[in-house]
């Protein structure tokens, strides 16, 4: 009788072998990372674009698991401009909160890391390439040019120290205008206030255990629009939240951005959310970019069929439906990816060309583009 | 909080009765009766009365001719108007004897809980902000090699490489001697030594016990320091101070070290009757007399005023310890409240 190799099983030497090699590749990456006085010279770069806040380009961020490795972003790239909203749809695990750690380079390390690529953040009179930065100027950028909204709010704050006093950390740290210490108070205060904290002079003396979770999130966002950050990343901001706070902090964020006029990267699977908040939309999917636009585009006329079967499955209001659309079938197994369309299996709208590989991105407008073989004809047009 | 440490108080009371009943009742029904043990000797000597006669007149004389309950009744009423009775073996009153022992055993408790807190948590600390390093490992292996040495084995190792192997000239008589002595707790010319030699002398023959109590004690809290700040390393609230941009050494020391203390001051506290409880390996291999060695004996000779003081002693402390150990709880942890 032959031997089956079972799928997903790895033999003991096997699995030896990989965290060996794993261990040769991230000893490598963490070497890299911790070297003392790196030259500011070896991750200043330029941006392609000055009216772009990030570039990410090209991303490449894998995950050495001993099962194998992860490639949880393949190959992303796309701008946020300064000022404008950009939206990252796509179901879990396609890589989206992977994307927004790499720019953070808040990765679990040692096992993530950003394998290749580019992430080119403006500066304003300069632009680093965070995949290259040193912890040290890294420490410098986080919380005060690019800082992060979470998506857990009852576990994002330690339940040890008072809420004023993790704010004012912030502030202390990337202390830019000098300021005192009752003006670093005044500030939370201020804060607090700005993200519709009423009680904000007793919540200053709170524990987090004290607020409830549409507090907590206010509280964490309080947290990352310290510093007038030129970034916001907002993962999944809404999603632990009931609806009437869900649109609160939504009205907040977009009041905000345009009080500071900063950019923000918003990350969510939620639609309406996306149509709401968003100028621009990239749809990730098994960490990749299938499609992006802006959001007329992606909304009116969605192109690629992952995008489509998303639109679909969003109830309609005012719409009788037997029931709602599901797409079938799940995303494939990140390890070892195959060599074609990653949608193909699940797909109901397969054209002869998808059994090739892996489809290149096709322009349909000045600002539309997909990955699809369906519209491989169009190219000539 | 004052409502609730009565609470507890009264508590302990109750759990103090019952816990002291037990006790008694063991102790009376141990096989080796100081009682039987007197009066065979004394039926033995010539011309004398028979064992039983001696018995009953000895039983009626230590008060062992009631019952269990009525004996424990008697003894909880001396115990709270502060008779603690005389110790039989020892011939002293009870008081004395245990004063005389217990606090070179608290020195060697307290010197040992220090240095086991200085050494383990940041060992702990250490192997678990390095996890999967050779660090790591090692101080992993170590850790798990000094929870599984027996105290006896690794006394021997100790005086055999400390008092044997390793010898130094003796800076009196220049013959040479072992770098740490093998037992006891003064040498022979103690008395003839000045203050601070006395002093010192002492300290010489402690080098080698609290070693010993010292790495058979890390290995537990070290793991359990480790383990703890793996799990808050994890925290999402841990992301979030690196989301900050604080450096390393303050997300370690400031973000995670508090969070790792909330389980930690359970430990400790639960480890205050330990400090008096005396160790009854080390002790006796050193020949020191401390309160493990002595209280020890006068279990097995059936010396029920001592081993009763010494029990009720130890019972109050592990009360008091787990109150304490509450207390702290709520002190560390915002989050707890006591009601």
């Amino acid at each position: 009788m032959a031997k089956k190799k079972q799928v997903g099983y790895l033999s003991a030497k096997e699995a030896r072998r990989i965290s060996k090699e794993n261990r040769k590749i991230t000893n490598e990456f963490e070497k890299k990372r911790k070297r003392k006085n790196v030259p500011e010279s070896e991750y200043l770069t330029t941006m392609h674009d000055p009216k772009n806040a990030v570039e990410f380009d090209d991303l490449h961020t894998y995950f050495y698991t001993d099962a194998g490795t992860v490639k949880a972003v393949d190959g992303v790239s796309f701008n946020v401009p300064i000022g404008k909203t950009v939206g990252v749809v796509g179901e879990s695990g396609c890589g989206k909160s992977v994307t927004s750690l790499s720019l953070m380079q808040l990765l679990q390390r040692p096992q993530g890391q950003v394998a290749s690529g580019e992430i080119r953040l403006n500066l304003g009179d300069k632009a680093y390439d965070v995949t290259k930065a040193p912890n040290s100027a890294m420490q410098k950028i986080r919380g005060n040019v690019v800082s992060m909204i979470f998506q857990e709010p009852m576990t994002a704050l330690n339940p040890v120290f008072r809420i004023g006093e993790q704010i004012e950390e912030v502030l202390e740290l990337h202390n830019v205008d000098h300021m005192t210490e009752h003006q670093m108070k005044e500030r939370t205060i201020e804060l607090l206030e700005m993200v519709g904290i009423a009680n904000s002079e007793g919540v200053y003396k709170m524990f987090p255990h004290e607020l409830s979770g549409g507090m907590r999130q206010r509280v964490v966002i309080a947290m990352a629009l310290a510093c007038n950050p030129r970034v916001i990343i907002a993962d999944e901001p809404t999603t632990a939240l009931d609806v009437t706070i869900q649109a609160q902090i939504l009205d907040l964020l977009r009041n905000l951005k345009d009080k500071i006029n900063s950019s923000i990267m918003f990350i969510t699977h939620d639609l309406g959310v996306i149509a709401e908040m968003a100028d621009f939309v990239v749809v990730m999917y098994a960490g990749r970019i299938i499609e992006r636009g802006t959001a007329q585009e992606i909304f009116h006329h969605p192109a690629h069929p992952y995008t489509i079967g998303l639109m679909a499955s969003k109830p309609v209001v005012g719409k009788d439906v037997e029931k709602l659309y599901s797409i079938p079938g799940k995303v494939p197994n990140p390890i070892n990816m195959p060599n074609y369309c990653y949608f193909k299996d699940r797909c109901e709208m397969c054209v002869k060309g998808c059994e090739g590989a892996y489809p290149k991105e096709i322009k349909l407008s000045e600002t539309h583009s997909v990955s699809c073989y369906r519209y491989y004809g169009q190219k000539e047009d | 909080m004052r409502k609730y440490i009565i609470k507890r108080l009264l508590l302990a009371v109750i759990i103090f009765f019952f816990v002291m009943l037990i006790i008694y009742t063991v102790l009376r029904c141990l096989p080796s009766s100081y009682v039987e043990t007197i009066a065979r000797e004394k039926s033995q000597q010539p011309g004398s009365k028979s064992y039983q006669e001696w018995l009953d007149q000895l039983n009626a004389m230590y008060g062992l001719d009631k019952g269990i309950i009525p004996g424990y009744i008697g003894w909880l009423g001396e115990f709270f108007t502060g008779h603690f009775g005389d110790s039989w073996k020892y011939t002293v009153p009870v008081i004395d004897k245990f004063n005389e022992v217990v606090w070179l055993s608290f020195e060697m408790g307290v010197i040992t809980m220090i240095l086991e807190l200085i050494i383990a948590i940041p060992l702990g600390i250490i192997a678990a902000t390095k996890q999967y390093s050779k660090t790591d490992y090692t101080i992993s292996i170590l850790a798990l090699a000094f929870i599984s040495l027996p105290t006896f084995f690794f006394i021997a190792l100790l005086k055999l490489v400390f008092c044997i192997k390793i010898q130094i000239p003796d800076p009196a008589t220049g013959s040479m001697m072992g770098l740490f002595p093998l037992t006891g707790l003064f040498s022979r010319t103690y008395n003839q030594m000045t203050p601070v030699q006395q002093f010192f002398d002492r300290a010489w023959h402690l080098v080698l016990p609290i070693t010993t109590l010292v790495i058979i004690s890390i290995g537990g809290l070290m793991r359990y320091t480790r383990t703890n700040m793996l799990e808050v390393l994890n925290a999402d609230y841990i992301r979030t101070a690196r989301a900050k941009g604080l450096s390393e050494k303050k997300v370690i020391y400031h973000h995670a070290f508090r969070n790792t203390l909330i389980p930690l001051v359970t430990i400790v506290g639960g480890s205050l009757p330990g400090l008096f409880s005396g160790a009854l390996f080390t002790e006796t291999m050193f020949s020191l007399p401390g309160i493990g060695y002595i209280s020890y004996n006068a279990m097995i000779s059936g010396d029920i005023p001592f081993s009763m003081f010494y029990l009720a002693f130890l019972a109050i402390l592990t009360l008091l310890g787990n109150l304490i150990a509450d207390i702290l709880y709520a002190v560390v942890d915002p989050r707890v409240r006591l009601a």
